[in-house]
Protein backbone atom coordinates (compact mmCIF):
# COMPACT_ATOMS: atom_id res chain seq x y z
CA UNK A 1 0.00 0.00 0.00
CA UNK A 2 1.47 3.28 -1.07
CA UNK A 3 2.26 6.14 1.94
CA UNK A 4 -0.01 8.65 1.81
CA UNK A 5 -0.30 12.07 3.40
CA UNK A 6 -2.96 13.63 5.45
CA UNK A 7 -3.03 17.37 7.23
CA UNK A 8 0.92 17.03 6.78
CA UNK A 9 1.28 13.80 8.97
CA UNK A 10 3.11 11.21 6.32
CA UNK A 11 1.01 7.67 7.04
CA UNK A 12 2.44 4.84 5.50
CA UNK A 13 -1.10 3.44 4.20
CA UNK A 14 -4.71 5.31 4.55
CA UNK A 15 -6.03 2.72 7.21
CA UNK A 16 -6.17 4.14 10.51
CA UNK A 17 -8.40 2.74 13.81
CA UNK A 18 -11.52 4.25 14.64
CA UNK A 19 -11.06 6.07 18.42
CA UNK A 20 -12.34 3.79 21.28
CA UNK A 21 -12.04 0.26 18.95
CA UNK A 22 -8.41 -0.50 20.16
CA UNK A 23 -7.12 -0.36 23.14
CA UNK A 24 -2.91 -0.56 22.39
CA UNK A 25 -2.16 -0.75 25.95
CA UNK A 26 -4.50 -3.55 26.84
CA UNK A 27 -3.39 -5.10 23.67
CA UNK A 28 0.13 -4.85 24.08
CA UNK A 29 -0.18 -6.51 27.66
CA UNK A 30 -2.43 -9.63 25.68
CA UNK A 31 -0.15 -9.74 22.55
CA UNK A 32 3.39 -8.47 23.50
CA UNK A 33 5.75 -6.54 21.48
CA UNK A 34 4.67 -8.02 18.61
CA UNK A 35 2.18 -5.89 18.60
CA UNK A 36 4.39 -3.35 18.32
CA UNK A 37 6.47 -5.41 15.00
CA UNK A 38 3.00 -5.45 13.37
CA UNK A 39 0.85 -2.42 14.23
CA UNK A 40 -1.82 -2.56 11.85
CA UNK A 41 -2.67 0.46 12.06
CA UNK A 42 -0.70 3.89 10.03
CA UNK A 43 -1.52 6.22 12.81
CA UNK A 44 -2.92 5.60 16.38
CA UNK A 45 -6.44 6.98 17.60
CA UNK A 46 -6.79 7.21 21.57
CA UNK A 47 -9.91 6.49 23.25
CA UNK A 48 -11.97 9.85 23.98
CA UNK A 49 -10.36 11.46 26.71
CA UNK A 50 -12.27 13.79 28.90
CA UNK A 51 -10.99 16.14 31.81
CA UNK A 52 -12.35 14.60 34.54
CA UNK A 53 -11.90 10.36 35.25
CA UNK A 54 -14.98 8.31 33.87
CA UNK A 55 -16.04 4.81 35.07
CA UNK A 56 -18.50 4.20 32.05
CA UNK A 57 -21.60 2.78 31.85
CA UNK A 58 -22.75 0.10 34.52
CA UNK A 59 -22.93 -2.96 32.04
CA UNK A 60 -24.31 -4.73 30.22
CA UNK A 61 -22.41 -3.04 27.45
CA UNK A 62 -23.05 -4.40 24.32
CA UNK A 63 -25.67 -6.39 22.44
CA UNK A 64 -25.16 -8.03 19.64
CA UNK A 65 -26.69 -7.59 16.06
CA UNK A 66 -26.90 -9.63 12.96
CA UNK A 67 -24.20 -7.61 10.83
CA UNK A 68 -22.88 -5.39 14.04
CA UNK A 69 -23.56 -4.72 17.93
CA UNK A 70 -24.58 -1.90 19.77
CA UNK A 71 -22.26 -0.63 22.41
CA UNK A 72 -23.27 1.89 25.63
CA UNK A 73 -19.76 1.91 27.23
CA UNK A 74 -19.83 5.78 27.98
CA UNK A 75 -16.21 6.51 27.29
CA UNK A 76 -14.83 5.32 30.31
CA UNK A 77 -10.88 6.90 31.04
CA UNK A 78 -8.63 8.16 33.58
CA UNK A 79 -9.33 11.43 32.88
CA UNK A 80 -6.44 14.26 31.56
CA UNK A 81 -4.28 14.14 34.31
CA UNK A 82 -4.10 10.62 34.44
CA UNK A 83 -4.27 9.74 30.59
CA UNK A 84 -1.07 11.97 30.75
CA UNK A 85 0.71 10.59 33.69
CA UNK A 86 -0.15 6.68 32.68
CA UNK A 87 -1.24 6.60 28.90
CA UNK A 88 0.71 9.40 26.97
CA UNK A 89 3.83 7.48 27.86
CA UNK A 90 3.36 4.23 27.13
CA UNK A 91 1.21 5.70 23.18
CA UNK A 92 3.97 7.41 22.77
CA UNK A 93 6.21 4.33 21.91
CA UNK A 94 3.97 2.96 18.90
CA UNK A 95 5.65 2.83 15.60
CA UNK A 96 2.95 5.49 14.31
CA UNK A 97 1.90 8.88 14.75
CA UNK A 98 -0.57 9.42 17.84
CA UNK A 99 -4.10 11.26 17.20
CA UNK A 100 -5.69 12.05 20.87
CA UNK A 101 -9.67 12.31 20.75
CA UNK A 102 -10.74 14.54 23.53
CA UNK A 103 -14.41 15.40 24.17
CA UNK A 104 -15.95 18.40 26.78
CA UNK A 105 -19.31 18.81 28.28
CA UNK A 106 -18.79 22.25 27.93
CA UNK A 107 -16.45 24.48 25.27
CA UNK A 108 -13.75 25.43 27.80
CA UNK A 109 -13.53 21.97 28.94
CA UNK A 110 -12.36 21.28 25.36
CA UNK A 111 -10.27 24.20 25.22
CA UNK A 112 -8.43 23.29 28.12
CA UNK A 113 -8.12 19.32 26.60
CA UNK A 114 -6.71 21.35 23.64
CA UNK A 115 -4.86 23.45 24.73
CA UNK A 116 -2.95 20.55 27.08
CA UNK A 117 -2.50 18.37 24.13
CA UNK A 118 -1.88 20.68 21.76
CA UNK A 119 1.46 21.59 23.74
CA UNK A 120 3.10 17.92 23.72
CA UNK A 121 4.92 17.03 21.25
CA UNK A 122 4.23 13.68 21.56
CA UNK A 123 0.82 14.42 20.05
CA UNK A 124 0.57 14.59 16.05
CA UNK A 125 -3.02 15.71 15.88
CA UNK A 126 -6.16 15.81 18.10
CA UNK A 127 -9.76 14.54 16.88
CA UNK A 128 -12.56 16.53 18.78
CA UNK A 129 -15.38 14.15 19.56
CA UNK A 130 -18.29 16.54 19.33
CA UNK A 131 -20.99 13.55 20.30
CA UNK A 132 -21.72 15.06 23.49
CA UNK A 133 -23.92 18.09 24.73
CA UNK A 134 -22.94 21.11 25.98
CA UNK A 135 -24.67 21.49 29.02
CA UNK A 136 -24.63 25.58 28.67
CA UNK A 137 -26.84 25.35 25.67
CA UNK A 138 -27.92 21.73 26.00
CA UNK A 139 -27.35 21.37 22.30
CA UNK A 140 -25.29 18.31 21.11
CA UNK A 141 -22.60 20.28 19.78
CA UNK A 142 -21.67 18.31 16.35
CA UNK A 143 -25.95 18.30 15.93
CA UNK A 144 -25.62 21.93 15.09
CA UNK A 145 -23.78 24.15 12.70
CA UNK A 146 -23.76 27.12 15.07
CA UNK A 147 -22.36 24.72 18.11
CA UNK A 148 -19.92 23.32 15.86
CA UNK A 149 -18.77 26.92 14.36
CA UNK A 150 -18.47 28.39 18.12
CA UNK A 151 -16.75 25.71 19.39
CA UNK A 152 -14.08 25.68 16.79
CA UNK A 153 -13.80 29.44 16.75
CA UNK A 154 -13.35 28.61 20.56
CA UNK A 155 -10.12 26.50 20.00
CA UNK A 156 -9.19 26.32 16.66
CA UNK A 157 -6.54 29.39 17.73
CA UNK A 158 -5.37 27.58 20.99
CA UNK A 159 -2.71 24.97 18.76
CA UNK A 160 -1.20 24.38 15.28
CA UNK A 161 -1.53 20.63 15.64
CA UNK A 162 -4.18 18.95 13.18
CA UNK A 163 -7.99 19.39 14.38
CA UNK A 164 -10.12 16.64 13.14
CA UNK A 165 -13.50 17.05 13.74
CA UNK A 166 -15.60 13.84 14.39
CA UNK A 167 -19.28 13.99 13.15
CA UNK A 168 -22.16 12.30 14.35
CA UNK A 169 -24.35 10.81 12.47
CA UNK A 170 -27.38 11.92 14.75
CA UNK A 171 -27.83 15.20 12.94
CA UNK A 172 -30.71 16.40 10.75
CA UNK A 173 -27.90 18.12 8.39
CA UNK A 174 -24.08 16.49 8.68
CA UNK A 175 -22.92 18.32 5.65
CA UNK A 176 -23.70 21.52 7.15
CA UNK A 177 -21.97 20.75 10.03
CA UNK A 178 -18.84 19.85 8.24
CA UNK A 179 -18.85 23.13 6.51
CA UNK A 180 -19.53 24.84 9.40
CA UNK A 181 -16.20 22.55 10.77
CA UNK A 182 -14.14 23.97 7.84
CA UNK A 183 -15.24 27.86 7.82
CA UNK A 184 -14.35 27.79 11.57
CA UNK A 185 -10.91 26.27 10.68
CA UNK A 186 -11.06 22.45 11.26
CA UNK A 187 -8.03 20.73 9.68
CA UNK A 188 -10.19 17.79 8.73
CA UNK A 189 -13.22 15.91 9.18
CA UNK A 190 -14.21 11.94 10.89
CA UNK A 191 -17.10 10.10 9.92
CA UNK A 192 -19.05 8.40 11.07
CA UNK A 193 -19.63 7.92 14.61
CA UNK A 194 -22.30 5.36 15.95
CA UNK A 195 -25.69 5.67 15.17
CA UNK A 196 -28.33 5.60 18.44
CA UNK A 197 -29.84 2.57 18.56
CA UNK A 198 -31.28 0.61 21.55
CA UNK A 199 -31.97 -3.47 22.56
CA UNK A 200 -35.18 -5.07 24.93
CA UNK A 201 -34.49 -7.80 27.20
CA UNK A 202 -36.05 -10.34 25.74
CA UNK A 203 -37.22 -11.84 28.77
CA UNK A 204 -38.31 -8.63 31.03
CA UNK A 205 -38.82 -6.11 27.86
CA UNK A 206 -36.56 -3.81 29.76
CA UNK A 207 -33.63 -1.50 27.97
CA UNK A 208 -30.96 -4.49 27.89
CA UNK A 209 -27.98 -1.47 28.12
CA UNK A 210 -26.40 -0.56 31.30
CA UNK A 211 -26.85 3.09 29.20
CA UNK A 212 -30.94 2.63 28.06
CA UNK A 213 -29.33 3.35 24.79
CA UNK A 214 -26.27 2.96 22.48
CA UNK A 215 -24.20 3.31 19.18
CA UNK A 216 -25.00 1.05 16.40
CA UNK A 217 -21.51 -0.12 14.51
CA UNK A 218 -20.26 -2.86 12.25
CA UNK A 219 -21.10 -3.85 8.31
CA UNK A 220 -24.89 -2.49 9.74
CA UNK A 221 -23.90 1.12 9.31
CA UNK A 222 -21.71 0.59 6.22
CA UNK A 223 -24.29 2.22 3.90
CA UNK A 224 -25.05 4.58 5.81
CA UNK A 225 -21.38 5.68 6.40
CA UNK A 226 -20.90 5.73 2.60
CA UNK A 227 -24.00 7.83 2.09
CA UNK A 228 -22.78 10.44 4.20
CA UNK A 229 -18.89 10.37 3.17
CA UNK A 230 -20.42 11.28 -0.39
CA UNK A 231 -22.17 13.81 0.83
CA UNK A 232 -19.91 15.57 3.57
CA UNK A 233 -17.14 15.44 0.44
CA UNK A 234 -19.31 17.48 -1.90
CA UNK A 235 -19.95 19.73 0.82
CA UNK A 236 -16.09 20.27 2.24
CA UNK A 237 -12.58 20.60 0.28
CA UNK A 238 -10.74 19.75 4.00
CA UNK A 239 -9.71 16.20 4.00
CA UNK A 240 -11.91 13.08 5.06
CA UNK A 241 -11.37 10.55 7.66
CA UNK A 242 -14.02 8.11 6.77
CA UNK A 243 -15.41 5.00 8.96
CA UNK A 244 -18.75 2.98 9.15
CA UNK A 245 -18.68 -0.59 9.03
CA UNK A 246 -15.17 -1.59 7.20
CA UNK A 247 -13.94 -5.23 6.73
CA UNK A 248 -12.46 -5.57 3.49
CA UNK A 249 -9.78 -3.67 1.40
CA UNK A 250 -13.24 -3.23 -1.17
CA UNK A 251 -14.97 -1.46 1.60
CA UNK A 252 -12.25 0.70 2.38
CA UNK A 253 -12.02 1.37 -1.81
CA UNK A 254 -15.51 2.34 -1.87
CA UNK A 255 -15.26 5.17 0.98
CA UNK A 256 -12.04 6.71 -1.00
CA UNK A 257 -14.24 6.89 -4.22
CA UNK A 258 -16.41 8.26 -2.24
CA UNK A 259 -13.66 11.66 -0.92
CA UNK A 260 -12.32 9.87 1.84
CA UNK A 261 -8.28 10.02 2.33
CA UNK A 262 -8.07 7.99 5.29
CA UNK A 263 -10.21 4.84 6.17
CA UNK A 264 -11.03 4.06 10.04
CA UNK A 265 -11.38 -0.06 11.11
CA UNK A 266 -13.57 -0.46 14.28
CA UNK A 267 -15.70 -2.89 15.16
CA UNK A 268 -13.83 -5.39 12.56
CA UNK A 269 -10.95 -4.90 15.05
CA UNK A 270 -13.05 -7.15 17.68
CA UNK A 271 -13.61 -9.77 15.26
CA UNK A 272 -9.62 -10.20 14.32
CA UNK A 273 -6.99 -7.47 15.85
CA UNK A 274 -5.21 -8.12 12.60
CA UNK A 275 -7.83 -7.06 10.95
CA UNK A 276 -6.93 -3.70 9.55
CA UNK A 277 -3.37 -4.90 8.23
CA UNK A 278 -5.51 -7.19 5.83
CA UNK A 279 -7.83 -4.42 4.62
CA UNK A 280 -4.42 -2.23 4.20
CA UNK A 281 -3.24 -4.84 1.81
CA UNK A 282 -7.02 -5.64 0.25
CA UNK A 283 -7.19 -2.29 -0.83
CA UNK A 284 -3.04 -2.10 -1.77
CA UNK A 285 -4.23 -4.79 -4.37
CA UNK A 286 -6.91 -2.83 -5.43
CA UNK A 287 -4.98 0.45 -6.24
CA UNK A 288 -2.39 -0.62 -7.70
CA UNK A 289 -1.54 0.94 -10.82
CA UNK A 290 -1.50 -2.18 -12.97
CA UNK A 291 -5.35 -2.25 -11.84
CA UNK A 292 -6.53 1.12 -11.37
CA UNK A 293 -6.69 1.15 -15.42
CA UNK A 294 -9.49 -1.32 -15.44
CA UNK A 295 -11.15 -0.88 -12.15
CA UNK A 296 -11.50 2.28 -11.19
CA UNK A 297 -12.53 4.10 -14.24
CA UNK A 298 -15.41 6.03 -12.56
CA UNK A 299 -13.32 6.10 -8.99
CA UNK A 300 -9.68 7.07 -10.68
CA UNK A 301 -10.57 10.77 -10.72
CA UNK A 302 -11.84 10.77 -7.23
CA UNK A 303 -8.02 9.18 -6.42
CA UNK A 304 -6.20 11.70 -8.40
CA UNK A 305 -8.53 14.90 -7.55
CA UNK A 306 -7.96 14.32 -4.09
CA UNK A 307 -8.53 16.77 -1.52
CA UNK A 308 -7.04 20.37 -1.31
CA UNK A 309 -3.61 20.06 1.42
CA UNK A 310 -4.95 20.53 4.83
CA UNK A 311 -6.14 24.14 6.13
CA UNK A 312 -3.99 26.23 8.15
CA UNK A 313 -5.44 27.73 11.35
CA UNK B 1 -2.73 -11.27 41.59
CA UNK B 2 0.63 -12.19 39.36
CA UNK B 3 -1.45 -15.33 38.34
CA UNK B 4 -0.19 -16.82 34.97
CA UNK B 5 -0.51 -14.72 31.43
CA UNK B 6 0.71 -16.78 28.50
CA UNK B 7 0.96 -14.07 25.25
CA UNK B 8 -1.49 -14.89 22.62
CA UNK B 9 0.41 -14.23 18.80
CA UNK B 10 -1.05 -11.05 17.44
CA UNK B 11 -3.98 -11.40 15.22
CA UNK B 12 -6.71 -14.18 14.54
CA UNK B 13 -5.27 -17.25 13.29
CA UNK B 14 -6.84 -20.76 11.76
CA UNK B 15 -6.74 -23.71 12.72
CA UNK B 16 -7.80 -27.05 11.95
CA UNK B 17 -10.50 -28.94 14.12
CA UNK B 18 -9.17 -32.40 14.05
CA UNK B 19 -12.45 -34.63 16.50
CA UNK B 20 -15.87 -33.53 17.65
CA UNK B 21 -16.82 -35.64 20.40
CA UNK B 22 -20.49 -35.30 22.29
CA UNK B 23 -20.50 -35.71 26.25
CA UNK B 24 -24.38 -35.85 26.89
CA UNK B 25 -25.42 -32.06 26.46
CA UNK B 26 -21.53 -31.07 25.60
CA UNK B 27 -19.36 -31.27 22.59
CA UNK B 28 -15.59 -30.96 23.13
CA UNK B 29 -14.22 -29.75 20.28
CA UNK B 30 -10.45 -30.56 19.66
CA UNK B 31 -8.36 -28.53 17.07
CA UNK B 32 -4.47 -28.45 16.55
CA UNK B 33 -3.12 -25.32 17.26
CA UNK B 34 0.52 -25.78 15.64
CA UNK B 35 1.46 -21.64 15.73
CA UNK B 36 0.51 -21.29 19.05
CA UNK B 37 1.70 -21.49 22.37
CA UNK B 38 0.12 -23.69 25.12
CA UNK B 39 -1.93 -22.03 27.37
CA UNK B 40 -2.35 -21.50 31.05
CA UNK B 41 -5.27 -22.79 33.16
CA UNK B 42 -7.97 -20.65 33.43
CA UNK B 43 -7.18 -18.81 29.89
CA UNK B 44 -9.38 -18.05 27.18
CA UNK B 45 -9.47 -17.97 23.20
CA UNK B 46 -11.98 -16.11 20.88
CA UNK B 47 -13.54 -17.94 18.63
CA UNK B 48 -15.34 -18.30 15.36
CA UNK B 49 -16.24 -20.87 12.77
CA UNK B 50 -14.30 -20.67 9.83
CA UNK B 51 -17.38 -20.72 7.17
CA UNK B 52 -20.93 -19.75 7.53
CA UNK B 53 -20.56 -17.39 11.05
CA UNK B 54 -23.45 -15.36 10.35
CA UNK B 55 -23.71 -13.54 6.62
CA UNK B 56 -25.79 -16.63 5.46
CA UNK B 57 -29.30 -15.83 6.34
CA UNK B 58 -28.44 -12.34 7.54
CA UNK B 59 -28.52 -13.44 10.88
CA UNK B 60 -26.51 -13.71 14.12
CA UNK B 61 -23.46 -14.98 15.36
CA UNK B 62 -21.30 -11.51 14.14
CA UNK B 63 -18.64 -11.54 17.09
CA UNK B 64 -16.42 -14.38 18.37
CA UNK B 65 -17.74 -16.23 21.38
CA UNK B 66 -15.15 -16.41 24.32
CA UNK B 67 -14.23 -19.87 25.82
CA UNK B 68 -12.01 -21.10 28.85
CA UNK B 69 -9.50 -23.94 27.30
CA UNK B 70 -11.11 -27.13 28.76
CA UNK B 71 -7.60 -28.63 27.88
CA UNK B 72 -4.31 -28.16 26.27
CA UNK B 73 -2.29 -31.65 26.83
CA UNK B 74 1.47 -31.22 27.64
CA UNK B 75 3.79 -32.22 24.31
CA UNK B 76 1.09 -31.97 22.04
CA UNK B 77 -0.43 -28.66 19.83
CA UNK B 78 -3.90 -29.78 20.67
CA UNK B 79 -6.78 -27.52 21.92
CA UNK B 80 -9.71 -28.56 23.53
CA UNK B 81 -13.02 -26.87 24.45
CA UNK B 82 -16.19 -27.26 26.36
CA UNK B 83 -19.28 -26.06 24.10
CA UNK B 84 -22.94 -26.21 24.96
CA UNK B 85 -25.07 -25.53 22.11
CA UNK B 86 -27.53 -22.50 24.08
CA UNK B 87 -27.44 -20.12 20.75
CA UNK B 88 -26.51 -18.92 17.32
CA UNK B 89 -22.36 -19.21 17.99
CA UNK B 90 -22.92 -22.28 20.39
CA UNK B 91 -24.78 -23.62 17.99
CA UNK B 92 -22.80 -23.21 14.71
CA UNK B 93 -19.52 -24.08 16.82
CA UNK B 94 -21.49 -27.09 17.57
CA UNK B 95 -21.70 -28.47 14.37
CA UNK B 96 -18.36 -28.23 12.94
CA UNK B 97 -16.48 -31.71 12.53
CA UNK B 98 -12.73 -32.48 12.04
CA UNK B 99 -11.43 -31.22 8.78
CA UNK B 100 -13.51 -27.88 9.19
CA UNK B 101 -12.00 -24.81 10.18
CA UNK B 102 -11.88 -22.73 13.44
CA UNK B 103 -10.40 -18.96 13.57
CA UNK B 104 -8.92 -18.38 17.23
CA UNK B 105 -7.60 -15.87 18.77
CA UNK B 106 -5.89 -16.34 22.02
CA UNK B 107 -4.43 -17.70 24.67
CA UNK B 108 -6.08 -14.57 25.90
CA UNK B 109 -6.84 -12.75 29.94
CA UNK B 110 -5.25 -14.27 33.36
CA UNK B 111 -5.98 -17.60 34.67
CA UNK B 112 -5.42 -19.40 38.03
CA UNK B 113 -2.55 -19.10 40.55
CA UNK B 114 -1.65 -21.57 42.82
CA UNK B 115 -3.12 -21.61 46.20
CA UNK B 116 -1.89 -19.45 49.13
CA UNK B 117 -0.32 -20.53 52.54
CA UNK B 118 0.09 -24.26 51.76
CA UNK B 119 -3.71 -24.50 51.04
CA UNK B 120 -5.17 -27.34 49.27
CA UNK B 121 -7.05 -26.38 46.29
CA UNK B 122 -10.69 -27.39 46.09
CA UNK B 123 -12.36 -27.35 42.14
CA UNK B 124 -15.89 -26.16 42.05
CA UNK B 125 -17.84 -26.20 38.68
CA UNK B 126 -21.32 -25.90 37.58
CA UNK B 127 -22.53 -26.55 34.14
CA UNK B 128 -20.00 -25.79 30.94
CA UNK B 129 -17.83 -24.20 33.95
CA UNK B 130 -16.61 -27.08 34.59
CA UNK B 131 -13.70 -26.50 31.43
CA UNK B 132 -11.48 -24.08 32.72
CA UNK B 133 -10.81 -26.49 36.36
CA UNK B 134 -10.46 -29.99 33.87
CA UNK B 135 -7.09 -27.83 32.64
CA UNK B 136 -6.27 -26.90 36.20
CA UNK B 137 -6.96 -30.38 37.31
CA UNK B 138 -4.65 -31.57 34.56
CA UNK B 139 -1.69 -29.48 36.43
CA UNK B 140 -2.80 -29.77 40.41
CA UNK B 141 -3.15 -33.31 39.76
CA UNK B 142 -5.82 -35.78 39.17
CA UNK B 143 -6.39 -36.39 42.96
CA UNK B 144 -7.49 -32.81 43.37
CA UNK B 145 -10.80 -32.91 44.27
CA UNK B 146 -13.43 -31.71 42.20
CA UNK B 147 -17.37 -30.76 43.22
CA UNK B 148 -19.39 -30.56 40.13
CA UNK B 149 -22.65 -29.53 39.32
CA UNK B 150 -25.64 -29.67 36.35
CA UNK B 151 -29.00 -29.32 35.58
CA UNK B 152 -29.61 -33.17 34.75
CA UNK B 153 -28.32 -36.82 33.78
CA UNK B 154 -27.72 -35.38 29.82
CA UNK B 155 -25.80 -32.25 31.32
CA UNK B 156 -23.65 -34.68 34.15
CA UNK B 157 -21.72 -36.72 31.34
CA UNK B 158 -19.46 -33.56 31.62
CA UNK B 159 -18.55 -35.28 34.66
CA UNK B 160 -16.21 -37.58 32.44
CA UNK B 161 -13.69 -34.93 31.18
CA UNK B 162 -12.71 -34.44 35.07
CA UNK B 163 -10.56 -37.33 37.59
CA UNK B 164 -12.92 -38.52 40.20
CA UNK B 165 -15.63 -35.94 40.56
CA UNK B 166 -18.17 -35.63 43.27
CA UNK B 167 -21.74 -34.94 41.37
CA UNK B 168 -24.91 -33.17 42.41
CA UNK B 169 -28.06 -32.64 40.43
CA UNK B 170 -30.81 -30.30 40.12
CA UNK B 171 -33.04 -33.18 39.46
CA UNK B 172 -31.40 -35.73 41.67
CA UNK B 173 -30.47 -38.44 38.23
CA UNK B 174 -26.97 -38.59 39.53
CA UNK B 175 -25.26 -38.28 42.71
CA UNK B 176 -26.69 -35.43 45.08
CA UNK B 177 -30.17 -33.92 44.76
CA UNK B 178 -29.51 -30.15 44.98
CA UNK B 179 -26.75 -27.62 44.54
CA UNK B 180 -22.91 -28.52 44.13
CA UNK B 181 -22.35 -25.00 46.68
CA UNK B 182 -24.17 -27.66 49.02
CA UNK B 183 -21.60 -30.13 48.96
CA UNK B 184 -19.01 -27.47 48.90
CA UNK B 185 -20.30 -26.07 52.49
CA UNK B 186 -19.84 -30.01 53.70
CA UNK B 187 -16.47 -29.93 52.52
CA UNK B 188 -15.88 -26.63 53.88
CA UNK B 189 -16.88 -27.72 57.38
CA UNK B 190 -14.82 -30.60 56.92
CA UNK B 191 -11.99 -28.98 56.22
CA UNK B 192 -11.62 -25.28 55.68
CA UNK B 193 -7.49 -25.24 54.59
CA UNK B 194 -8.24 -25.32 51.17
CA UNK B 195 -8.61 -22.61 48.40
CA UNK B 196 -11.37 -22.73 46.03
CA UNK B 197 -11.72 -23.06 42.16
CA UNK B 198 -14.40 -22.05 40.80
CA UNK B 199 -16.73 -21.84 37.44
CA UNK B 200 -20.04 -22.05 36.83
CA UNK B 201 -23.21 -19.68 36.57
CA UNK B 202 -23.33 -15.81 37.83
CA UNK B 203 -25.72 -17.80 41.12
CA UNK B 204 -23.42 -20.43 41.79
CA UNK B 205 -20.35 -18.61 42.04
CA UNK B 206 -22.12 -15.65 43.76
CA UNK B 207 -23.26 -18.57 46.29
CA UNK B 208 -19.20 -20.09 46.06
CA UNK B 209 -18.08 -16.22 46.85
CA UNK B 210 -20.52 -15.69 49.70
CA UNK B 211 -19.53 -19.05 51.63
CA UNK B 212 -15.96 -18.91 50.93
CA UNK B 213 -16.19 -15.71 52.37
CA UNK B 214 -17.85 -15.85 54.98
CA UNK B 215 -15.11 -18.57 56.13
CA UNK B 216 -12.45 -16.78 55.65
CA UNK B 217 -11.35 -19.22 52.43
CA UNK B 218 -9.67 -17.57 49.38
CA UNK B 219 -11.08 -18.52 46.49
CA UNK B 220 -10.45 -17.78 42.86
CA UNK B 221 -13.78 -17.35 40.53
CA UNK B 222 -13.39 -17.65 36.48
CA UNK B 223 -16.46 -15.45 35.45
CA UNK B 224 -17.90 -14.85 32.16
CA UNK B 225 -19.36 -11.44 30.90
CA UNK B 226 -20.85 -10.70 27.35
CA UNK B 227 -17.43 -9.59 25.21
CA UNK B 228 -16.94 -8.24 22.03
CA UNK B 229 -13.19 -8.33 21.81
CA UNK B 230 -10.97 -10.21 24.17
CA UNK B 231 -8.22 -8.18 24.53
CA UNK B 232 -9.32 -5.12 26.13
CA UNK B 233 -10.35 -3.17 23.11
CA UNK B 234 -14.47 -2.93 23.35
CA UNK B 235 -14.48 -2.46 27.39
CA UNK B 236 -17.59 -4.15 26.94
CA UNK B 237 -16.93 -7.11 29.05
CA UNK B 238 -16.15 -5.19 32.66
CA UNK B 239 -17.55 -6.44 36.07
CA UNK B 240 -18.04 -4.34 39.18
CA UNK B 241 -15.02 -4.77 41.69
CA UNK B 242 -14.12 -3.10 45.06
CA UNK B 243 -11.55 -1.11 42.92
CA UNK B 244 -14.65 -0.06 40.39
CA UNK B 245 -14.71 -1.39 36.38
CA UNK B 246 -12.47 -3.75 35.44
CA UNK B 247 -12.66 -5.61 32.03
CA UNK B 248 -12.87 -9.42 32.37
CA UNK B 249 -11.03 -9.86 29.11
CA UNK B 250 -7.53 -8.57 30.18
CA UNK B 251 -7.56 -7.90 34.07
CA UNK B 252 -9.99 -11.94 34.43
CA UNK B 253 -11.28 -13.63 33.69
CA UNK B 254 -10.07 -15.19 36.99
CA UNK B 255 -10.28 -12.85 39.59
CA UNK B 256 -10.24 -13.09 43.05
CA UNK B 257 -13.50 -13.38 45.23
CA UNK B 258 -11.70 -11.24 47.99
CA UNK B 259 -12.16 -8.40 45.01
CA UNK B 260 -16.00 -8.97 44.41
CA UNK B 261 -18.78 -7.14 46.31
CA UNK B 262 -20.90 -10.28 44.21
CA UNK B 263 -20.35 -12.70 40.95
CA UNK B 264 -24.31 -12.07 39.79
CA UNK B 265 -22.64 -9.80 36.62
CA UNK B 266 -25.36 -8.27 34.41
CA UNK B 267 -25.91 -9.58 31.17
CA UNK B 268 -23.45 -12.16 30.46
CA UNK B 269 -24.36 -12.86 27.14
CA UNK B 270 -28.15 -12.85 25.14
Amino acid sequence: MSPVTFCGLELEHPIINASGTFDAIAARRAFGEQLLERFPFAAFVTKTVTLAPRQGNPPPRLWELPAGLINSIGLPNKGRDGFLAHDLPELAELPVPLIVNVMGFSREEVASLVQTFGERDEVAALELNVSCPNVKTGLIMGADARETAALLDRVRPLTAKPLIVKLTPNASDVPAVALAAQESGASAVSLINTIRGMALDPNTGAPWLGGTTGGVSGPAVRAVALAQVHAVAAAVEIPIVAMGGVQRGRDAHDLIRAGATLVAVGTESFRDPGAAARVANELGELVSPARSGQKLESGASLLIAHKSPCKEP
Amino acid sequence: MGADRVLAPFGRRAVGVTARERHGAYIVLRCSDGGGPRAAPGQFYMLTAGSRWGGGDGERPFLPRAFSVLRAPAGTDELQFLIEDVGPGTNRLCELDAGEELLIVGPLGVGFEPPRDRRLPLLAGGGVGIAPLAIWQDKLGSHTPALLGFRDAAHARGAELLSGPQVATDDGSVGHHGLVTELLARALDADAHVEVYACGPPAMLEAVRALCSERDVPAQLALESGMACGFGACFGCVVPTRDGYVRLCVDGPVLDAAQLETALVAGAGH
